[in-house]
């Protein structure tokens, strides 16, 4: 795993997101309200749901799909659903956002 | 402690009462600002904090005493809330703000916080030093009884109320032979009337309970321990366990010896703050509010929430007291009673009795609304009756079937025995997310959950279609009672804020709101919104600020976002606007010219009279879009969806009015708006209605000369059919009424809302007043129709469309080695 210099911060929406793809793997970056950016895998572990298109809120995506409730923090999914996603690491260095992957 | 709690920054704040209220309150101060109080709370009782109204059912060995607990002393522990278990609070000390407890404990506070609850009322006839002689109030009477029960054959139970019938139904499950007595006419008076109380005394002496009404107790006889009970007419039974459940009395005592002002219970204002001093608050069955003091757990909670506003400096809601309703939990016995019992006169009250089948039901008007409800036998439609009561509905139009009104019918993809009560466990209630009614069952009973919000929440049943809602609040006021909160009216939008969607809309009017983040700041949002929440504030600023509001992309499902609909595999539809279902051979062309290109997978006639490109892949919908050349048909959208049309007089032998002229009309005036929920219309031609108007949330039907407006019709989850709103006899009339009526809609129902859900809630009669009857009114709708027309977006699969939305994936290339 290494780290990859994917895109400018402002790329990102606030509140939004970007799909980065790398060979199979499909990461989604978030870019939360407070400026932070979160890397979660981009598929949800209900049924696939692509994350990257719900509605961000607090520290959380809501899948499009169904409306399970992912933590962008630690990839864990809010009761009464259950599983979980990969996390990326991710790193930003004056305007650029790396992601390890 | 006191010297330690003196050096932390945070506010002391203390609690008396360690019950349902009060622990309300706790849960609700450490949701909305979890550090502001360091808090200290004494309770009489040695139980912690436990469900009082599940009592009954641990009498009647249905449930553990270890089952009721909702609040355990870890729960305390992990919130560092110092609690003092079985400690009496004897004394407040106003003056040094201090409150002292049995054993000399004490605790200084910043703010108090008076939860005592209430006693059993004991009535004044010698005999009450007797052994046996108990109450039921608490886990410990609850354990005296099944004691006593244990021990002894006869038991009487004085008082025909609430309490004292289901003591009784727990006694008879016991195995003992109860009696229970009356002082007045008939059973639970406070609640039924004369046939119901009638009633419900025929159907539990089935289950074998015995009664003596109109009968005055005098004294209870016995040596040491009871041997029976003697009546004012001399008369006398024999028993040995005597049940009084002859009311409640708020316990005062406490406040009135630190001088607070008191009447039946502690007298609070709208913000639960006692009239004598306001860092002294009071909640629960303890109070007194606007001259009224609550016994059920609704109310009180109500309570408990503003108190928690209020201390914690919150939001600005206040208090306005509580229609309550209470339903009897004794099982086999389906009794509900809300509101008024007696109209004010015979006009007023519509009944249903069968006394062969047992069932009977009354409903109480007051100025056309329902203002009261009793039901026996056949408690079905009790939330639909209290909800009624609560959001004020105008029932005039709905008379002649108003207790007819099976709340099941028209609802699909959970059909299944009509009463919640004869399902089994196993049966599916929420068919979208697979929770059966055990679960739903279990979770309220496990969870100390009392609102349909929570057993969403908990289980996601109800989360999605909402079809299945009015089951789960039944099945809550089957294992709860009336403790069930109807929250309807002052229901807030979600957990992110105490607003009602009408208290949002009313502040984006007067602070000029025009950004979803601008009016959560102002409104006091905890933290960045939801996804309930969210959409709903992004639809109410650009409904109120037509043009002047920005559109938030990131507050609207994907679906609106990118304006077409999320599929399975994560691709998208196409659903281009084929007006009035009328299309040109051009049109038609370039779709399957479109299809071709890019190989879509599927091409299908949808329900709505078009046609839909299947399986697109987000990266091509802009490019489909242009190729296609036609507008988006809103197929995604809360806004207008299709217009559904018949031949009409052109070609039609029967036709008697132009159908698909006006549907296309109609679709291109109001193509684009955008509306609480979707909106589907139809245009037939004459009264044999192929296209199906009274399924539609407007629906129009030609007659020979003139038209018929249908509304709030609907086919989907909940399927409704449509009200005649008006018929009127030229064309500009319809399009006039169309155009008011939906505008009305667009700024009076709640986001998510259909038509046929709000006009069910609001009354046809309010409708027609502003749509029909005021020509001003009419026409003042109208013209703001008009102005959001002018001001409404270019089709969104044309004008420029924020990028950021649509911006492709990052593609990364793997380095060569590591
Ligand atoms: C395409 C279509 C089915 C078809 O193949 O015919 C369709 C497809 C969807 N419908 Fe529908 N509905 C379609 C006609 C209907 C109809 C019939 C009609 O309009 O004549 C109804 C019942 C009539 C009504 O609405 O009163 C209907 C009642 C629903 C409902 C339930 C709405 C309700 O209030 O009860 C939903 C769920 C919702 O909106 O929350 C829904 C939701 C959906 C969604 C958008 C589900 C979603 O949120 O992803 C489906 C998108 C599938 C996709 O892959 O694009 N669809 N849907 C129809 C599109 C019509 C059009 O041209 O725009
Ligand atoms: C058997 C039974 C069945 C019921 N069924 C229903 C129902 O179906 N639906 C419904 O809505 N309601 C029902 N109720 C009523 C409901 O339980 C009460 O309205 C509710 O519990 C009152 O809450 P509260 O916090 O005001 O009082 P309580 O829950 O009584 O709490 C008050 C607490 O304060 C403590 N306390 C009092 N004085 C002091 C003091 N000086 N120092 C320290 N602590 C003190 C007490 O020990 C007690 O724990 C039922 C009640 C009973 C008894
Ligand atoms: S198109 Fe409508 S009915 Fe068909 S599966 Fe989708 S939502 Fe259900
Ligand atoms: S795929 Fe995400 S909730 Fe179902």
């Amino acid at each position: 795993m290494i780290f990859y210099r994917v895109c400018k911060i402002t790329d990102i929406p606030v509140m939004g997101s970007r799909i980065v793809n790398l060979g199979p793997e499909s990461a989604a970056l978030f870019r939360l309200y407070d400026g932070s950016v979160l890397a979660i895998e981009n598929a949800c572990p209900h049924k696939g749901g692509p994350l990257s298109e719900g509605i961000v809120s607090g520290n959380s995506v809501i899948c499009p799909m169904h409306n399970t409730r992912v933590d962008l923090r630690d990839g864990t999914v809010e009761g009464p659903d259950t599983g979980s996603v990969r996390t990326y690491e991710v790193k930003i260095e004056g305007e650029e956002v790396w992601i390890r992957l | 402690m006191n010297a330690k709690t003196m050096e932390r920054t945070e506010k002391r704040l203390v609690m008396i009462g360690n019950g349902m209220a009060g622990m309300k309150a706790i849960e609700e101060i450490l949701k909305l600002a979890p550090s502001t109080y360091d808090i200290t709370i004494f309770g009489a009782d040695r139980h912690p904090n436990y469900n009082r109204v599940l009592l009954s059912r641990v009498l009647a060995g249905e449930m553990a005493a270890k089952d009721i607990t909702l609040n355990n002393e870890d729960w305390y522990r992990e919130r560092g809330i110092t609690l003092h278990l079985g400690k009496e609070v004897s004394e407040i000390w106003r003056g040094q703000r201090r409150v002292v407890a049995s054993g000399g404990v004490y605790a200084d506070y910043d703010r108090l916080v008076i939860a005592t609850g209430s006693s059993a009322v004991i009535l004044n006839i010698p005999g009450q030093e007797l052994e046996n002689v108990l109450t039921f109030r608490d886990i410990s009477d609850c354990e005296r009884i099944k004691e006593a029960s244990r021990r002894f054959k006869r038991a009487a139970v004085i008082g025909g109320g609430l309490l004292g019938l289901e003591a009784a139904g727990g006694l008879v499950d016991l195995g003992m032979d109860v009696t229970v007595i009356h002082d007045q006419m008939h059973l639970m008076n406070m609640q039924l009337d004369k046939t119901a109380g009638e009633m419900l005394k025929a159907s539990l002496e089935k289950r074998g309970i015995k009664f003596r009404l109109s009968t005055i107790t005098t004294e209870i006889l016995g040596d040491g321990s009871v041997g029976g009970l003697r009546f004012s007419d001399g008369s006398a039974i024999g028993c040995d366990v005597v049940i009084q459940a002859v009311g409640i009395r708020p316990n005062k005592t406490l406040a009135e010896r630190a001088n607070l002002y008191c009447n039946r219970g502690v007298v609070v204002n709208d913000y639960m703050q006692t009239l004598t001093d306001p860092s002294i608050y009071a909640v629960g069955e303890c109070t007194e509010h606007r001259g009224k003091t609550y016994g059920l757990i609704a109310p009180l909670f109500e309570q408990a929430r503003i108190l928690a506003y209020h201390i914690t400096g919150h939001g600005f809601k206040s208090y306005r007291g509580s229609v309550v309703s209470s339903k009897l939990k004794v099982s086999g016995v389906d009794v509900f009673s809300a509101g008024e019992l007696k109209g004010a006169s015979p006009e007023d009250e519509i009944y249903y009795t069968d006394r062969g089948g047992g069932v009977y039901k009354k409903l109480v008007l007051r100025d056309g609304k329902v203002s009261g409800a009793i039901l026996f036998g056949d408690t079905n439609d009790c939330t639909r009756f209290f909800q009624m009561m609560q959001d004020e509905v105008d029932v005039r139009g709905e008379r002649p079937a108003l207790l007819f009104g099976n709340p099941m019918s028209g609802d699909t993809g959970h059909s299944g025995p009509a009463s919640i009560s004869m399902m089994a466990p196993s049966t599916v209630v929420c068919g979208c997310n697979g929770v059966t009614k055990k679960e739903i069952v279990d979770s309220i009973a496990e969870g100390g959950l009392t609102t349909r919000h929570d057993v969403t929440k908990k289980t996601k049943a109800g989360g999605s279609c909402g079809g299945c809602i009015p089951l789960i609040e039944e099945l809550l006021v089957s294992v709860l009672g009336s403790s069930f909160m109807q929250r309807t009216k002052g229901e807030p939008i979600c957990d992110c804020a105490e607003l009602t969607h009408e208290e949002v809309k009313k502040e984006i009017r007067t602070s000029r709101l025009t950004t979803v983040r601008r009016a959560m700041e102002v409104m006091g949002w905890k933290g960045e919104g939801c996804g309930t929440c969210r959409p709903a504030i992004n639809y109410y600023v650009q409904m109120t600020w037509p043009g002047e509001a920005k559109d938030d992309p990131f507050s609207r499902h994907v679906n609106e976002r990118l304006h077409a609909n999320i599929q399975k595999e994560g691709t998208f539809s196409v659903i281009p606007r084929i007006y009035g279902g009328a299309a040109t051979p051009d049109e038609l062309m370039r779709l399957a010219g479109t299809a071709k290109k890019y190989n879509v997978r599927a091409v299908k006639i949808t329900g709505g009279q078009r046609i839909a490109l299947l399986g697109i892949r987000k990266e091509d919908l802009r490019s489909v879009w242009g190729e296609l050349g036609m507008k988006s048909g809103y197929a995604y959208a809360k806004a207008l969806r299709t217009v559904k049309t018949c031949v009409g007089n052109d070609w039609c032998r029967f036709g008697t009015q132009d159908s698909m002229g006006l549907g296309i009309t109609l679709e291109k005036i109001l193509e684009g708006v955008l509306t609480p929920a979707k909106v589907k219309l139809s245009v037939s031609g004459c009264p044999r209605n192929c296209a199906e108007s009274s399924i539609k949330d407007l629906g129009i039907v030609g007659i020979e000369g003139g038209w018929e407006v249908y509304i709030a019709g609907c086919a989907g989850v909940k399927a409704r059919v449509s009200d005649l709103l008006c018929a009127v006899s030229g064309r500009e009339e319809v399009i006039e009424i169309a155009m008011a009526y939906l505008e009305f809609y667009r700024e009076d129902a709640r986001y998510g809302e259909r038509t046929s859900a709000w006009v069910k809630r609001v009354g046809l009669e309010r409708i027609k007043k502003s749509v029909v009857d005021d020509a001003g009114e009419r026409r003042r709708l109208k013209e703001r129709m008009d102005e959001c027309l002018r001001k409404r977006k270019e089709d969104p699969w044309e004008g420029p469309d924020s990028e950021e939305v649509f911006s492709a994936p990052i593609e990364i290339t793997p380095y060569g080695g590591p």
